[in-house]
């Protein structure tokens, strides 16, 4: 018997525990996912079958199909499965490529479009946004008090807005209190004013390691607080997004806004860093 | 989901993959599933939450073995199979199938940058009473929801205090299972380190979640 994760993945059918999903959405037995104040909904038997039995078919196949290369083990052409070595890309490149083409195609994305998106996150939309702000908030203390009390309005101010920076709050760093910002769940980041996130914003490690151990974690990147120092960690999960105001260094009283902005790093606005 | 994607307090992650200078996407296929996420989504048959909600179905020795985008890939590919957009066939074989009409995309290129400048904002004007209030202190309900939901597992049952109401927002819970918004107050709550990881965390540090009354009790 082929073992779990390897055998059911017949014609390359992208079976995945998405079934599980649609199983529920598209069944008769009403079961319900809502959260109760009253009584939890009873798991009767009809729902633990049918359950356990998407679960099972999800969770019995899986795409793309590991291949012998990338597990380095010897495939078993003696046992008797109907799958074909040929059918879907592993590559993540090449199941992209296939995608946009299939979807161009169909009339489903614009391709000139999609050229857009990526030209608006790689050139237009970064972290020298969020420097602004905090430059601007550093030289002006009105701006800085309109940014602690309304943040997506400031923010505006400066002409940033818009997808996963609708809700904005900032949180200051002072030599008391540090912040920290985490999405355990997933990787969301206050995209108007820091752009995409990092790989290792992104990463396992991070996500889980900032809520329970974030001096662990800024040591680890380079950041030393004295015990003393409370920190604060910020888990986002809902649509408010979060940027850290950093303290600003010593010594700068006498630069322009400008060139205070021109001092600020992407890490600071997410709390791992200080501004030197 | 009580899910792999659910990491906050695992220990065994290993080191945090910093990169000094990074580019925005490492490869060019991770620019293009970004990319074709959002176009597809302007077709507006899921949200946001519907689509957080696919890439946790992925299993969890394939969710930690892909990387962030190949996520993408598979989640996206699964939306656009469950919501009826592409046929199964189709990604299969990489070609529309034979008597298919060809569509005409929301998204044009003109109407990108308005669509990322104007964004989709979550909150509701919804008259709601609160349930609770700033300094009160409340505790994370211990339930264990099997669809979406934005309470992790490591808050939950733990006594916190509720910092700020920000308002009405749409709810992940129901909305990722296209139950309906069902907007409801959204709480900022304070939870200490050592409320959440006992005696040997910092007295001083604290964990700030936001979490929607559903998953709050008065403590």
């Amino acid at each position: 018997m082929p073992e779990t994760g390897r055998s059911a993945t017949r014609m390359g059918h992208l079976v995945t525990r998405a079934d599980f999903a649609g199983a529920i959405l598209d069944s008769s037995i009403h079961v319900s996912f809502r959260t109760r104040t009253d009584s939890e909904a009873p798991v009767t038997t009809a729902r633990r079958e049918l359950l356990t039995t998407v679960l099972s078919a999800g969770a019995a196949a899986m795409t793309p199909p590991i291949t012998s290369a990338e597990t380095g083990r010897d495939h078993d052409h003696d046992h008797d499965h109907d799958h074909s070595h040929q059918k879907l890309p592993s590559d993540p490149a090449l199941r992209v490529k296939s995608l946009e083409s299939l979807l161009v195609e169909k009339g489903l994305v614009d391709a000139a479009a999609l050229d857009a998106v990526v030209e608006a996150y790689e050139h237009r939309i970064g972290p020298r946004n969020g420097a602004r702000v905090i430059g601007r908030a550093w030289a002006d203390p009105a701006y800085r008090r309109r940014l602690l009390t309304d943040a997506t309005a400031a923010i505006a101010e400066l002409g940033f807005s818009g997808s996963q920076g609708e809700h904005m709050v900032a949180v200051e760093n002072t030599s008391q209190v540090h912040n920290l910002v985490v999405c355990t769940l997933c990787s969301c980041y206050p995209f108007p004013v820091l752009g995409l996130p990092p790989v290792w914003y992104k990463s396992p490690a991070y996500r889980a390691r900032a809520v329970i151990d974030p001096r662990g974690v800024l040591r680890e990147l380079g950041l030393e607080l004295p015990e003393e120092v409370e920190i604060r960690v910020w888990d986002s999960t809902a649509e408010i997004r979060y940027l850290v105001v950093p303290e600003r260094p010593p010594g700068t009283e006498h630069l322009s806004e400008e060139e205070l902005a021109a001092r600020v790093t992407r890490d600071s606005m997410i709390g791992v860093a200080k501004v030197a | 989901m009580n899910g792999i994607h659910d990491l906050g307090g695992m220990q065994d992650m290993g080191t945090i993959p910093y990169e000094k200078t990074e580019p925005v996407f490492h490869e060019r296929w991770e620019g293009r599933i970004f990319a074709l996420n959002r176009a597809t989504g302007a077709w507006r048959k899921w949200n946001l939450d519907a689509s957080r909600f696919q890439r946790e179905l992925i299993p969890p020795a394939e969710y930690l073995r892909m990387s962030y985008y190949e996520r993408w890939v598979e989640g996206l590919v699964g939306l656009l199979v469950k919501m009826g957009l592409v046929a199964q066939e189709e990604i299969t074989s990489g070609k529309p199938s034979p008597g298919t009409a060809k569509l005409v995309p929301p998204l044009t290129p003109d109407k990108v940058w308005p669509l990322l400048a104007r964004g989709a904002p979550a909150n509701r004007d919804v008259a709601s009473e609160p349930r609770f209030q700033a300094g009160q202190p409340v505790r994370a309900r211990n339930i264990h929801p099997e669809g979406h939901t934005r309470l992790p597992r490591y808050a939950r049952g733990k006594a916190g205090m509720i910092v700020r109401d920000h308002g009405v927002f749409v709810y992940p819970d129901t909305n990722a299972l296209f139950q309906g918004e069902q907007p409801r107050h959204l709480y900022s709550v304070r939870f200490s380190a050592q409320e959440l990881w006992g005696p040997q965390a910092s007295a001083q540090d604290s964990v700030y979640l936001d979490m929607w009354e559903s998953y709050l009790e008065p403590a």
